[in-house]
C-alpha cells in the first residue's frame, strides 16, 4: 500500500527541461498598463478579421464599411450619439451596482420597465404641458427601473439570493410584459396591427438638438455620469460603495450596513436604467413598441467593464459602441449579418480582459531540473 | 538507515526500496551515505525579496532535525522546495545521494520527502480515508473505501494516532487533524516528514504527545525536519538544528553543543532584549462584564458557552487557548459581528448585547481582528482611505454627505508619522505594505478613535520580533493610559509578558482565571486541554466548570 | 373525458422530459465544471454556438451524429476560452462568463443567417424502448424518446459513479474545494480545471444541439430563450448534484410544456404571461433553494469562482 509511489522514479533527475511559466509582475509599468487595452482592441479585431475571413468575407472590406458607416458621415455620426445615449445611461446604472460587486445584468429589463412607465404617464395625461410631462414621464421611468431592481434586490439582501439570476430571468418578463402591452390592451388600433402603441402627444417628446435625432437623454447620460463621479469619489456613500465591493467583512467590521447598501445601489443602478428608457420612448420612438432595446443593457455590462467602471472612460467606451452598432447596421446592407457587431463586442471584452491580466502577468520560458547555476531563464516581451 | 548509518536501525519495507535506489545511484562517499536528504546552495527569488541565500542543509537517517528561525528567516521557503510545492532558482537536492528534481509534490513523495503545513492541506468537507488516499496513483479509477478505511485505521494505530476514518475533517479538533496530515504522509511511505510548527495549534500536552509519536517514528528510522521558532521545543526534541536568519543558514550544531542563549543570539542575530515595560498602577473601574454569554458558530453549533469575563481600566486580560476554542467568537460578539443567544455584555455599565457593529464602535470599541488584511483592511483601497475606515463618518474626515479630502489625508499623514509606519506613499494600496506595517497602521487607526476597550486578536501572529515588540509597546502604553484590552494570543510568552490577568478557554466555556502572581504554565496548559480548572477564577462562571 | 385527461398528462409528462433534456445536459455539464471550482456564466451563449454549429452540420452532411459532435467541440471550445481567461490569467469569473455570453449569443447570430428557416434532412425522432415504454404514463414520459434523451439517462449515472466512487472523480471534487491541498498532494490543479470546464462546455454545447436538432429541429436566432442561465439556477437548486439535476431539469421543463400546452387548449390567459411562467418559476426556486441552505452553504465547493495562485 505504501510502495506504489515509490515506484515512480525517485530521480526524474537532472534532464533538462523548458517550460512555460506564467508569473506575476510585481507591480504593472506604466508603458504597458497604456497599451494592453490598445493591443487588445487590435488583437481583437484580428479576431473577428480572421473569423470573417474564414466565413467568406474580405475583413478589411467590412471593417472600412463599418467605420464609415458609424463614422464617416454626418448621419452615421448622430445615429452613433442616438445609439450611444441608451448604452451611456445603462452602463453608467450598472456601473454602479458593479462597484458593489453587485451583478446587475438586468439593465436590459430595466430599461423596458422604465420604458413602460414614462409610456404610461405620457398616454395616461397627453394634455399635460411638457413642463410638467416629461419631468413626470422621467420621475416615472426612474421608479420604475428601480423598483424592478428592488425585486431581486430584496432577496439578495434578505437571503444572499445570487442576483445575476434573478436580475437576468427579470429582463425575460419585462420584454414579454411589454410585448403583452403592445400587442394587446395598449395597442394602436391604427397601427395596421403592428406592435405599437398610439404616438405621445407633442408635450411628451424630449427636445432635440437642431433638426438631429440627438436628444436631451444626452444630457441625462452626461450629466449621471458626472454625479455618480463625483458621488463615488467624495461622499461617504461613494466610500461605503467602494469599501463594500472591495472587502464585504471589512465594511461589516467598519459598522457598514450592507443589506441596505445592496437595497439602496440596486434602485439607483435600476433608476439610471430605467431613465435610458424613458429617453428611448420619449426621445426616439416617441411611442412604445416592441423591441424598444436591441440589448442595450446587455452592451452596457461590456462597455462598464471595459472602462474599468470609470465614469470617464464609460462616456467614451458608449460612443465607441454606438458607433459599432450603427456599423453593424450599416454592414447588413451588404449582406453581412448584423450580429457581427454583438460578436466583437464579446470579443473585445474578452481581448482587453485576457489583455489586462497578460499586463499583471509575464510569460518566461524557464529551463528546470539541472544543477546549481545552470538556472537560466528567457523572458518573453 | 543505510548499513553504514550509525544508528543502526531497523530497515521498514519502504525504506528498503529507499536503499536499494540510493545503492544503484552508486553512492560515493560515506559520509554522503549518511544523509537521508542534502540540499546545496538552495536559492530562492521572490518578487522584491532574497527567500532562500545559498541554503546548504543536510538530513541524517533517523534523526529529528530542527529548522531554527524567526518568521521571515526563509525556514517554509526552504522546505515547500524540499516538498516539490516551490522551485528552487539555483542549487540542487540530494536524496539519499542521488541528485533529484522535485518539480511537484508528487515528486517529493516518490522520493519520499513529505509535509505537514501549518496550514493544513485537508479537504474539509471530505472523510478522513478520503483526505488519505487524494492524490495517490493507486488505485486508479475505482475506488474501494471500506478497504481504504481498514488501512488507514491499521497503520494509524500502528503509531498511536487515533483516527476515525470515516469522520469528516471538519468534525475534528486541529490536533486530530494534524494526526491525520501524518497518517496520510506515513501511508504513502514518506521517511522524511516535514512538519511546519506543529504545535503552535496544540496544548502542551498534545505537543508532548506528538513529541512521543516523533519519537517513536525516529525509531522506526525514519527522519524528520522540524520548523519551529521555539529554542524549548528545539531543546527537548531535536537531535540537531539548523538555524537559519534573513534566507541563509546561520550555523548547524548538535543538540548536546547548544544551549537556549546560544540559539537565540544565533537566531537573532543581536542581544534579545526581553524587557517589557513595568508594571503600572493598580486597575480602574470595570469597562467590560460580559455575564454567561453563549452564542453560535459558523456551523451552526453552540461556541461560546456562558462566558463570563470582566475587563477593568488599565487592564489586559489576556485569552489563552488552542484555536477553535471560541476566542475568535467572543471577540465577535464583543464587537458586534456575531449575535449573542444568551447572557449580556455591557460595556461602563450599559447594555451593548447584540448592537449593531456601528453602535459599539461609537460607543468606544477598538477591534483588532485576527484576519487583518481581510477583516481589518481594504487591502486594495490606499492607505488614507484605510485610516479613515471608521473615522469616515464624523468631523472632521466627513464634511456633510461629503469626505473632506484634506482633513482625511493629515489624519493619515499623522498617524503614519506618529505610529513610525514605513510607506512609500499614503496613496499607495495598503497590500504592498508589509505586515509589520499595515498592523501599526491597524493598531494606530483603532487607538486613534481613543477607544475605552480595545479587543485584540492575534496582534502580532507572523510579525517579525521587532514589529511585534512596537506592537507590544504600543498595548503597554494603551493600558498605562487607562485602556481596557482584551488580548487574544495563542502565544503564552507573549501573555505570559503583557498580560495582567490570564483567562484560559476551552470548548466554548472559560476554565479559569489566574492572576499574573498566580501563572502556571502547567496549570494553564491542563485547562487549555480541557482536564483542570483554576481554583481563584475571578471572572469564571462557578457553576460552569468542568467537573 | 377521462381518457383526453389522461391523454393530456401523459403529453405534459412526455413533453416535460423533451424540454427538460436541453437544461439537463447543460446542468450536468455546468455541474462538473462548478465542482472543479470554476462558475461558468456562458451557458446561454455557448448553448447558442452548440445549437447553431450542430444544425449547420447536420444540413451540411445529413449526419446528425456529426451533428452532435461539431456542438460538443464549439461548446468545448468556448470553455476553453473561458478556462484560459479564468484558469491562466485568473481573470474575474463572472465578467469572463458574461463576456462569452455575449461572444457566443453573436458568433450564432452570425453564422446562423444563412439558415435561418431551411429545413433540416434530419433530426432526432422518439425511439420507444421494447417492452420499457408500455409502462402506463411512465412509459411514455421516459422511455418513448430520442436516442439524446437515453444517452442523458446514461449521463447522470456515470456522472453519480465517477463523482462518489472514482479517484479521478474524488480528485476533481478536491480541485473544488480546496485547490492547494490537492495541489500539495501532486493533483494538477490547472490542468483538472481546463479538463472539466471544457467538458462541462461539450456537454452544454449538446445541449443547444437538441434545441436545434430534436426539440424543435430548425435554426431560430435566439432559441435558447435564457435556458443557458436556467440550468446554472438549476446547478444551485440540485445542490451540485447530478440526480438532483435530473429532478429539477424535468420539473422546469414541466412548468416550459405546461405553459405551452395550456396555450395549445385555448385558454384565456395571455400568452405572454405563458411565456414568462419558466423565468419566474426560476426566481422563484432560486430564492427558495437559497432560503433554505442560508448560511450552510450546502454543496457549493467551496473554492467555487475563486481563481487558485500558488503562494
Amino acid at each position: 500500500m505504501t510502495d506504489d509511489a515509490r515506484k515512480v522514479t525517485v530521480g526524474a533527475a537532472a534532464r533538462p527541461r523548458w517550460s512555460i511559466r506564467v508569473e506575476k509582475r510585481p507591480e504593472i509599468s506604466p508603458f504597458w498598463r497604456a497599451m494592453a487595452p490598445v493591443a487588445s482592441i487590435v488583437m481583437a479585431l484580428v479576431f473577428g478579421g480572421v473569423f470573417l475571413q474564414l466565413t467568406g468575407y474580405d475583413p478589411f472590406e467590412v471593417y472600412s464599411l463599418m467605420f464609415k458607416g458609424a463614422f464617416g458621415s454626418r448621419y452615421g455620426l448622430i445615429e452613433t450619439v442616438v445609439k450611444a445615449t441608451p448604452i451611456l445611461l445603462a452602463t453608467i446604472g450598472v456601473s454602479v451596482a458593479f462597484r458593489m460587486l453587485l451583478w446587475n445584468i438586468g439593465a436590459e429589463g430595466q430599461i423596458y420597465m422604465g420604458a413602460f412607465a414614462a409610456s404610461w404617464v405620457a398616454l395616461s395625461f397627453p394634455d399635460w404641458p411638457p413642463l410638467m410631462l416629461i419631468p413626470a414621464m422621467f420621475i416615472a421611468g426612474a421608479v420604475a427601473g428601480g423598483l424592478w431592481a428592488l425585486l431581486p434586490a430584496l432577496p439578495r439582501a434578505i437571503w444572499g439570493v445570487n442576483e445575476i439570476i434573478t436580475t437576468l430571468m427579470l429582463n425575460y418578463v419585462a420584454i414579454y410584459w411589454v410585448d403583452y402591452l403592445v400587442y394587446g390592451p395598449w395597442k394602436d388600433p391604427k397601427g395596421f396591427n403592428f406592435p405599437l402603441t398610439p404616438q405621445f402627444s407633442q408635450a411628451a417628446w424630449l427636445p432635440c438638438l437642431g433638426t438631429t435625432r440627438i436628444h436631451l437623454g444626452l444630457t441625462f447620460g452626461l450629466a449621471a455620469a458626472v454625479a455618480v463621479s463625483i458621488m463615488l469619489s467624495r461622499t461617504r456613500w461613494g466610500y461605503e460603495i467602494r469599501v463594500i465591493g472591495e472587502n464585504p467583512a471589512a465594511a461589516r467590521y467598519a459598522g457598514m450596513d450592507i443589506p441596505r447598501n445592496i437595497v439602496l445601489v440596486m434602485l439607483l443602478s435600476g433608476a439610471i436604467a430605467g431613465i435610458a428608457g424613458m429617453g428611448e420612448v420619449a426621445g426616439i420612438t416617441h411611442r412604445l413598441q416592441h423591441g424598444i432595446s436591441p440589448g442595450y443593457g446587455y452592451t452596457a455590462i461590456i462597455v462598464a467593464w471595459l472602462a474599468k467602471l470609470n465614469p470617464a472612460g464609460i462616456v467614451i467606451a458608449s460612443f465607441l459602441f454606438g458607433g459599432l452598432l450603427v456599423a453593424g447596421y450599416a454592414v447588413q446592407i451588404f449582406g453581412i449579418p448584423a450580429d457581427i457587431a454583438t460578436m466583437l463586442q464579446g470579443s473585445l471584452l474578452f481581448f482587453v480582459l485576457g489583455g489586462e491580466a497578460l499586463a499583471r502577468y509575464r510569460v518566461r520560458f524557464v529551463r528546470v531540473g539541472v544543477g546549481k547555476g545552470a538556472v537560466s531563464q528567457a523572458e518573453a516581451k | 538507515m543505510l548499513s553504514g548509518s550509525s544508528t543502526g536501525v531497523s530497515v521498514d519495507a519502504g525504506a528498503g526500496t529507499a536503499a536499494a535506489a540510493a545503492a544503484n545511484a552508486g553512492v560515493d562517499a560515506d559520509a554522503d551515505a549518511a544523509y537521508v536528504v542534502e540540499m546545496r546552495d538552495i536559492t530562492k527569488r521572490f518578487p522584491g525579496v532574497l527567500a532562500n541565500d545559498r541554503i546548504s542543509f543536510q538530513v541524517r537517517a533517523g534523526e529529528v532535525h530542527a529548522l531554527l528561525g524567526e518568521n521571515g528567516a526563509g525556514k517554509s521557503t526552504l522546505m515547500n522546495i524540499l516538498s516539490g510545492l516551490y522551485r528552487p532558482d539555483g542549487g540542487e537536492i540530494l536524496v539519499r545521494g542521488r541528485r533529484v528534481h522535485l518539480g511537484s509534490p508528487r515528486h517529493a513523495i516518490a522520493a519520499g520527502i513529505g509535509m505537514v503545513h501549518q496550514h493544513f492541506r485537508l479537504v474539509q468537507s471530505f472523510t478522513v480515508a478520503q483526505n488519505v488516499t487524494l492524490g495517490m496513483s493507486k488505485p486508479r479509477f475505482v475506488l474501494n473505501m471500506r478497504a481504504i478505511e481498514d488501512d488507514v485505521a491499521r497503520l494509524s494505530s500502528s503509531y498511536g494516532l487515533q483516527t476515525d476514518p470515516r469522520a469528516k475533517i471538519w468534525q475534528l479538533s486541529v490536533g486530530e487533524q494534524q494526526r491525520v496530515e501524518i497518517v496520510k504522509m506515513l501511508y504513502r511511505g514518506a521517511d522524511v516528514l516535514i512538519l511546519d510548527e506543529p504545535t503552535a495549534v496544540l496544548t502542551p500536552q498534545e505537543a508532548r504527545d506528538l513529541f512521543t509519536t516523533l519519537n517513536r517514528m525516529k525509531q522506526a528510522g525514519r527522519s524528520i525536519i522540524f520548523i519551529t521558532h521555539k529554542l524549548d521545543e528545539v531543546m527537548e526534541v531535536a537531535d540537531r538544528v539548523t538555524v537559519l536568519r534573513d534566507g541563509r543558514a546561520i550555523a548547524t550544531l548538535d543538540r548536546k553543543d547548544a544551549t537556549p542563549g546560544l540559539l537565540a543570539s544565533l537566531m537573532v542575530g543581536r542581544e534579545v532584549g526581553g524587557a517589557v515595560p513595568g508594571k503600572k498602577a493598580a486597575c480602574g473601574d470595570c469597562v467590560l462584564r460580559i455575564s454567561s454569554v453563549s452564542a453560535l458558530g459558523d456551523r451552526g453549533t453552540l461556541s461560546l458557552r456562558s462566558v463570563s469575563l470582566e475587563v477593568a481600566a488599565g487592564e489586559i486580560v489576556g485569552i489563552a487557548g488552542v484555536a477553535g476554542n471560541g476566542q475568535r467568537e467572543l471577540a465577535e460578539v464583543i464587537t458586534g459581528l456575531r449575535r449573542v443567544q444568551e447572557g449580556r455584555i455591557l460595556l461602563r455599565g450599559a447594555d451593548i448585547t447584540n448592537r449593531t457593529p456601528l453602535e459599539i464602535i461609537r460607543c468606544g470599541v477598538g477591534h483588532i481582528p485576527e484576519d487583518r488584511l481581510g477583516t481589518g483592511m481594504v487591502p486594495n483601497l490606499s492607505i488614507v482611505d484605510n485610516v479613515i475606515l471608521k473615522s469616515y463618518r464624523s468631523r472632521p474626515v466627513a464634511r456633510g454627505p461629503f469626505i473632506h479630502a484634506k482633513a482625511a489625508r493629515e489624519h493619515a499623514d499623522n498617524l503614519v508619522r506618529r505610529f513610525q509606519v514605513k510607506a512609500a506613499g499614503l496613496d499607495r494600496p495598503i497590500r504592498l505594505l508589509s505586515g509589520g506595517n499595515s498592523q501599526k497602521l491597524l493598531l494606530a487607526r483603532e487607538i486613534s478613535a481613543n477607544p475605552g476597550l480595545l479587543v485584540a486578536v492575534h496582534p502580532t501572529r507572523g510579525l517579525d520580533i521587532g514589529a511585534a515588540e512596537a506592537i507590544h509597546h504600543v498595548l503597554i502604553e494603551q493600558r498605562n493610559r487607562g485602556v481596557a484590552i482584551l488580548l487574544i494570543s495563542e502565544d503564552l510568552e507573549e501573555l505570559a509578558a503583557l498580560a495582567d490577568r490570564v483567562a484560559v478557554m476551552f470548548a466554548g466555556r472559560v476554565m479559569g482565571v489566574l492572576r499574573r502572581d498566580e501563572w502556571d504554565i502547567e496549570r494553564i496548559g491542563l485547562m487549555m486541554a480541557g482536564s483542570a480548572t483554576a481554583d481563584t477564577g475571578h471572572g469564571a462562571d462557578k457553576g460552569d466548570r468542568v467537573s | 373525458m377521462e381518457q383526453t385527461a389522461m391523454a393530456f398528462v401523459t403529453s405534459v409528462l412526455s413533453a416535460a422530459v423533451a424540454a427538460g433534456t436541453p437544461i439537463l445536459y447543460a446542468a450536468l455539464g455546468e455541474v462538473l465544471t462548478e465542482r472543479s471550482g470554476i462558475l461558468n456564466l456562458s451557458l446561454e451563449g455557448t448553448m447558442l454556438v452548440g445549437a447553431v454549429s450542430g444544425f449547420l452540420v447536420a444540413v451540411r452532411t445529413g449526419n446528425l451524429v456529426a451533428g452532435v459532435a461539431a456542438a460538443a467541440v464549439a461548446g468545448g471550445l468556448i470553455a476553453a476560452l473561458h478556462a484560459f481567461l479564468t484558469v491562466t490569467l485568473k481573470v474575474n469569473q463572472v465578467v469572463s462568463g458574461l463576456s462569452l455570453t455575449l461572444f457566443g449569443t453573436g458568433v450564432s447570430g452570425y453564422l446562423g443567417k444563412p439558415v435561418i428557416g431551411v429545413p433540416t434532412p434530419v433530426s432526432f425522432k422518439p425511439v420507444a424502448v421494447p417492452a420499457l415504454a408500455r409502462i402506463p404514463i411512465l412509459g411514455d414520459m421516459l422511455f418513448n424518446q430520442d436516442l439524446l434523451v437515453y444517452a442523458s439517462y446514461v449521463l447522470v449515472a456515470a456522472l453519480w459513479l465517477f463523482f462518489y466512487r472514482t479517484r479521478p472523480g474524488l480528485h476533481m471534487q478536491s480541485v473544488g474545494e480546496s485547490p492547494e491541498t490537492a495541489d500539495a498532494l501532486g493533483i494538477n490543479v490547472f490542468a483538472t480545471r481546463y479538463a472539466y470546464t471544457i467538458i462541462g462546455g461539450m456537454l452544454t454545447g449538446i445541449g443547444g444541439a437538441y434545441l436545434s436538432l430534436a426539440y424543435a429541429p430548425s435554426w431560430i436566432e435566439y432559441m435558447t430563450a435564457g435556458r443557458g442561465w436556467i440550468a446554472i439556477a438549476l446547478v444551485i437548486f440540485a445542490i451540485w448534484n447530478p440526480l438532483r439535476a435530473v429532478l429539477g431539469a424535468y420539473l422546469f421543463g414541466g412548468v416550459d410544456a405546461l405553459g405551452f400546452r395550456i396555450q395549445v387548449l385555448g385558454a384565456i390567459i395571455p400568452s405572454f404571461f405563458l411565456k414568462m411562467m419558466p423565468y419566474v418559476f426560476t426566481i422563484a426556486v432560486l430564492i427558495f433553494a437559497t432560503a433554505r441552505s442560508r448560511n450552510y452553504r450546502i454543496g457549493a465547493p467551496a473554492a467555487l469562482g475563486l481563481p487558485y495562485e500558488r503562494e
